[in-house]
């Protein structure tokens, strides 16, 4: 236990009135890390839970692993498909992705490929974010926990394999510091901060965030994602473009690092229910909204626009509708607290996603769009949730 | 009095601030600010009718009946209106183009108004006409500020001459679309209150609650 020691050797610095009293949040954040945090609840309720937010949140970057893997190989796997396709192979990272070849079926190389856009991104995400991160612990006095994990794994995995390192940086600045900081931090935050931060970016460099040619990470490589294609031609032209419904369950298709495989969002997603950090109310509002949603306009149908006739279960494996789902619906914090209010909340996103997808021409994708909307409806949900029981049991008591 | 004067003046452009104290003004402070010149006509325009309409209204204070001082304050703040309307036409199509609706709109203006109600009403014309002046230019701060960032990170220019060269004309900057977007400008002004209030701190209002800390340390 020689770190033990050091970390008590070393605490006395910071507690109030050592030499570095001023970084005592940043002790704290590399301390409580490492091990228990050693605050416990002095006040009542005395209610006592081995899960606490480090467990929660820790619990959360587990449930992302399946994505990870499946993201960094389907990122590769893409690049070398263009590459075979006749592309060259440009930039830095395509000279050390080059140690393992360019072979599409190679799972290696394609692993290798994949990751080399993938860590760049994530390691702005960590120190531009940590940067924002500390700078207000040491301000506002509180503690930086590993909720900035969830935050910025999430975030790197929504964003398409080619955005500029640049943009990612003032991406997460902007989501950590407008959609969580200025709110209070961690817990008090209504918006997701990773897809307050994504958000930022869709609407300022729109270019590098939607269209043919970002998904896929091979200059000069174009081809429209499977909801433009479906949005232009109709969900029967996937076919014509070798895009299968299996192959869009397991994640082969073109989209952001980690959120093409609705396989690996549903193992996510059912750590999550298990270990109960989500709560299945919303899931099953969400799912019931774009369900009921989507066929009611299949029997309306349309004959100028195809995306009438999209049938639910293509609607649920396209996009990032899964990896929204699993991930990002189910934020405690941004979601309704009641459980009527959950039926809600997932209902309104699942039916905004579709109303998106579908009806507005100018946005192919809406599931993040959709989940914004939804949070910032959330607590207005809760309120009349709440202010509904109030009348009902008033009444039981006359 | 002087010294009440130049504080009439000074004021309302940090300490007492329309837009970012008193959070008046904020529609035409959000769909004007995408460029800086049209933002600078825009405060001229205001500044002109909200320091002429407090010196008529004061001049005529004592002769308003209280009960329609409302529609009198109306018809002389539509009519510098619908003057400073007709001289932008005359002078500056283009940029009276561009604001459109937004001139005429300043008579539903909560500056101007408020002025009138809460100060010439009361006062004298002469002080009535610096406060016009003094709230007028306090709104234009906040204005060309939030046009300067607008204008600059959005389209790389200010006042239409290029500063920072885009992307499309051959340059490096890739400018921040967001912010030609009339949205952003809630975010700029945000910051720009959150900076204001970081700066005179005895600005921020008093909380209305306070979360209750469960821990002990």
């Amino acid at each position: 236990m020689g770190a033990r020691q050091f970390f008590d050797r070393i605490e006395p610095n910071f507690e109030k009135g050592g030499k570095w009293e001023k970084f005592f949040p940043l002790y704290e954040m590399v301390e409580s890390f490492l091990y228990t945090p050693k605050t416990v609840t002095k006040a009542a309720p005395h209610a006592r839970s081995f899960v606490d937010m480090k467990r929660i949140m820790t619990y959360v970057v587990l449930a992302t692993i399946p994505c990870i893997l499946i993201g960094l190989w389907n990122t590769g796997f893409q690049a070398n498909q263009a590459i075979a396709s006749g592309l060259e192979p440009t930039g830095w990272r395509a000279g050390i992705a080059g140690i393992f070849g360019y072979n599409p079926a190679n799972p290696l190389a394609n692993f290798f490929h994949g990751l080399m856009y993938f860590l760049p991104i994530y390691i702005t995400t960590l120190v531009v974010g940590g940067i924002w991160e500390v700078l207000f612990a040491t301000i506002r006095r509180h503690e930086v926990n590993e909720g900035f994990l969830v935050t910025s794994m999430l975030y790197t995995l929504i964003l398409p394999a080619t955005t500029p390192l640049w943009q990612v940086a003032l991406g997460i600045s902007f989501g950590v510091v407008l959609g969580k900081e200025v709110f209070g931090g961690t817990g008090k935050n209504f918006l997701n901060p990773a897809l307050t931060g994504r958000a930022f970016l869709y609407f300022a460099y729109p270019a590098s965030m939607s269209g043919d040619s970002v998904w896929v990470p091979v200059d000069g490589f174009s081809g429209a994602t499977a909801l433009a294609i479906s949005a232009r031609d109709g969900v029967q032209a996937l076919a014509g473009e070798g895009i299968s419904w299996w192959g869009s369950f397991f994640g082969t298709i073109q989209g952001c690092l980690g959120e093409t495989s609705t396989f690996a969002a549903l193992l996510g997603m059912a750590f999550l229910l298990a270990t109960r950090i989500a709560n299945w109310r919303l899931i099953v509002g969400c799912l019931a909204g774009t369900i009921g949603f989507s066929l009611l306009l299949n029997i309306i149908g349309s004959d100028t626009n195809p995306m009438f006739g999209m049938p639910f279960w293509w609607h649920i494996v396209l996009g990032g509708y899964a990896f929204g789902l699993a991930f990002m619906v189910t934020e405690p914090v941004s979601a309704s607290h009641t459980n009527m209010g959950r039926y809600i909340y997932g209902a309104l996103i699942g039916v905004m996603v579709v109303m998106i997808r579908v009806i507005n021409p100018a946005f192919p994708e809406g599931m993040m769009l959709a989940i914004l909307f939804a949070n910032i409806f959330a607590p207005l949900i809760d309120h009349f949730v709440v202010q509904a029981n109030i009348r009902r049991r008033a009444k039981r008591h006359v | 009095m002087p010294q009440v004067k130049r504080e009439m003046l000074i004021d309302p452009l940090v300490d007492n601030n329309p837009i970012t104290l008193q959070v008046l003004g904020i529609c035409s402070a959000l769909a004007v600010t995408s460029s800086l010149q049209v933002s600078l006509v825009m405060a001229i325009a205001v500044t002109f009718v909200t320091a002429f309409s407090n010196l008529f209204i004061s001049l005529l204070r004592n002769q308003i009946p209280s009960s329609i001082r409302i529609i009198v304050q109306m018809v002389i703040i539509a009519s510098l209106v619908i003057l400073v309307d007709q001289v932008l036409k005359a002078f500056a199509y283009e940029i009276s183009k561009t604001l459109s609706v937004f001139v005429g709109l300043i008579i539903t203006n909560c500056i101007v108004m408020g002025r009138a109600e809460a100060f010439a009403m009361k006062n004298p014309p002469l002080p009535s006409f610096i406060d016009g002046i003094g709230n007028g230019m306090g709104y234009g701060l906040i204005l060309l500020l939030v046009g300067f960032i607008r204008e600059l990170f959005g389209s790389g220019s200010l006042f239409g001459i290029t500063v920072l060269p885009t992307v499309n004309n051959g340059g490096w900057y890739v400018p921040n679309g967001m912010l030609l977007l009339p949205p952003s400008a809630f975010f700029v002004i945000g910051l720009i209150i959150w900076a204001f209030r970081t700066w005179k701190p005895q600005q921020v209002e008093k909380r209305e609650f306070t979360i209750q800390t469960a821990e002990a340390h």
